[in-house]
């Protein structure tokens, strides 16, 4: 940054304008990235935080003066009003929350897993299976989730592989059956077809608590699947990247120590990837939040709205529904969760002292 | 060296079984979906699993090429890739090499400015976007298929980054020399940046070229489909008779393709650009 300066000192001044020239080449050159982030990222923030307070339908300049002004009423009919729109939002707050529950420890663990393995100094073809396994994340959405909805379709691979086992796979994207009620009546704790009234009477924010304790439902998990699958790669690279940076004297004097290989990896390599593993956490977390294309094309929110989630609540509020102030809304309600957890999240991890958590070795 | 301790010969093999096993699991869907798109309908629902179609058909081809519209969302696709590719390109490395180089008011303010940016979650801008292409008179219209995705905040990061790894030496030389800002940039600062430019071309390629979401909330017409948008669209009903799945996973197929030959083309490339940069710089 300050690398410059010493240059334009030891150069005479050619011209007294030498500052306002470089000021105003530097403006130029950044003014195309200035007008179009500012046109098309702040500037419909500023208009979406208006459009919200409205009931602007989509016809015609939500700055007309015909449009409601509801004031904040978009906001509170999704947490304190009891009606459909309350129990959509929650629904699929339900369900996203399941989703990043499941989807962000699996691709965190699989991810570190496959990076360690790739990284095992005796094994080779190392190219070839980092490569592989890179793959499916950086092809299309849309196009791995029309392969998965095959796969999993009734007839699919998925069930007929099943059946080479002996197992009755069930109909993946009809199944509205939360996981969580299956487990539950699988160990004979709860009926799931007549759970207790205890459950089912009351619960915070317009869904029982037995609503809240589904789970994900069958459905969900095939997107799960999908999701674990493609975005581990990514962050497998990541790890990948970190590994490779730690000196190979450490691990050899961890090995003269008389460590074990689970010991060298607890002791040694997990402290220094604790970086990396924050990184891959954080980005886990806000990228599963955002899950849109695969709920697009697999599922539209169904079967009875258990793979609904707030982006796609938000986008069929405002483009099927038209009302954009209530899509608007819980965008930025996600956007709020999103930032919370985020923040949630760095501090819990901050707290953590790595050397406090060797109990369980 | 050789290894002749039982241990890790069992170890090598259970390590070798792994990524064997995974690199199944990663793969075969996609042979899968390769296998798929040649078979006949009937089969593709008999045999899902089979990675070899039996009958061979190309009539799932035929039928997405003829009965859909899928030859004018390649069109559209191709062309919102390069244009998109072209512009970010370009628009991030001047904004990048501004921000690392030449010492202007407000270039803090405004790199604090990108890294907010980027920090705000897509989705978030969904329905938010739209409202100023519809109030702008955009909506539905390649303007807006294309001009809010030329400029990456991230890209401009990735630029900046690299323009600061590279020392200054050369351009001080140009300078001296007497070519202006613009020059020293295009052709001796440019030239330079050969590794990070192809980072980012194949960013903006694979980011274009698979964008899917960003076409909802900007075009309606099927005339403006791209290619991840029309096969939506074919599969989530409005468009789609019966299963197809053959005619489906063709569709899949053409959309993976590209991405995959760049991804095979330039993996080694990717790998020793970066470390001929990173010890060059």
């Amino acid at each position: 940054m300050a690398d410059t300066a010493p240059a334009r000192a030891t150069r005479p001044g050619p011209r007294l304008s030498a500052a306002v020239r470089e000021n105003i080449a530097g403006w130029l050159f950044v003014a195309p990235v200035v007008v179009i982030l500012g046109l098309f990222m702040l500037l419909p923030i500023l208009m979406a935080m208006w459009v919200s307070l409205t009931d602007w339908n989509g016809q015609g300049s939500p700055f007309r003066s015909g449009v409601p002004f509801v004031g904040t009423e978009n906001y509170t009919r999704l947490f304190t009003e009891d009606g459909l729109a309350r129990q959509d939002f929650m629904t699929s707050v339900r369900n996203n929350f399941y989703y990043v529950a499941i989807v962000v420890p699996a691709q965190t663990v699989l991810a570190l897993g496959l990076a360690l393995i790739v990284n095992a100094r005796m094994l080779k073809g190392k190219t070839f299976f980092r490569a592989a396994f890179f793959f499916p994340s950086v092809t299309s959405s849309v196009a791995i989730s029309v392969v998965f909805l095959f796969i999993f379709a009734n007839s699919g691979a998925v069930t007929s592989l099943l059946k080479l086992f002996g197992i009755d796979g069930p109909q993946w994207f009809s199944d509205s059956r939360g996981v969580l009620h299956l487990l539950l009546g699988g160990l004979g704790l709860v009926d799931p077809a007549d759970p207790p009234a205890a459950l089912t009477d009351g619960g915070p924010f317009g869904l029982s608590w037995w609503e809240w304790l589904s789970g994900p439902s069958v459905a969900m998990c095939t997107i799960i699947m999908l999701v674990v699958w493609t975005t581990s790669g990514t962050f497998m690279l990541m790890f990948l990247a970190a590994l490779q940076d730690i000196p190979v004297t450490l691990e050899e004097a961890g090995m003269l120590d008389g460590a074990g290989r689970w010991q060298r990896f607890r002791h040694i390599t997990l402290p220094l990837l604790k970086p990396t593993l924050f990184l891959v956490l954080t980005l886990g977390l806000i990228a599963t939040w955002q899950v849109f294309d695969q709920v697009y094309v697999m599922s539209q929110g169904n079967p009875a709205k258990t793979t609904l989630t707030p982006a796609f609540l938000s986008y069929q509020t405002a483009f099927r529904s038209f009302e954009y102030g209530s899509g608007t809304a819980i965008s930025f309600v996600l956007f709020a969760i999103i930032v919370v957890l985020a923040l949630v999240q760095r501090w819990i991890m901050r707290d953590r002292d790595p050397a406090r958590r060797t109990r369980r070795s | 060296m050789k290894r002749r301790d039982p241990r890790s010969l069992a170890s090598t093999f259970a390590g070798y079984f792994v990524l064997v096993f995974f690199a199944l699991v990663f793969l075969y869907p996609f042979v899968i979906q390769v296998a798929n798109s040649f078979k006949t309908e009937p089969d593709a629902a008999a045999n899902a699993l089979s990675p070899i179609p039996h009958p061979f058909t190309t009539s799932g081809y035929e039928k997405v090429f003829l009965n859909t519209d899928l030859p004018l969302w390649l069109g559209n696709s191709v062309l919102v890739t390069i244009l998109v590719t072209a512009g970010r390109v370009l628009l991030c490395s001047m904004a990048g090499y501004a921000l690392a180089r030449i010492r202007f008011r407000g270039r803090k303010a405004l790199f604090s400015a990108v890294i907010g940016v980027m920090a705000v979650p897509p989705v978030v801008l969904f329905v938010p976007k739209f409202l100023v292409l519809n109030q702008f008179g955009l909506y539905d219209s390649y303007t807006a298929l294309i001009l809010p995705l030329i400029v990456d905040a991230a890209g401009v990061f990735i630029m900046k980054q690299f323009f600061e790894s590279v020392p200054v030496s050369v351009e001080e030389a140009a300078r001296i020399d007497g070519a202006g800002v613009w020059r020293t940039f295009w052709s001796v600062v440019l030239p330079m940046a050969r590794p990070a430019l192809i980072t980012l071309t194949i960013i903006s390629f694979q980011g274009s070229w698979n964008e899917f979401a960003h076409t909802l909330v900007a075009v309606q017409s099927p005339e403006l489909f791209t290619l991840p948008r029309g096969i939506a669209d074919l599969v989530s009903g409005s468009l789609g008779k019966g299963t197809q799945y053959p005619l489906k996973l063709g569709a899949a197929v053409l959309a993976t393709i590209p991405v995959a030959v760049i991804f095979v083309v330039f993996q080694r490339y990717f790998v020793r650009g970066a470390n001929e940069g990173a010890e060059k710089g």
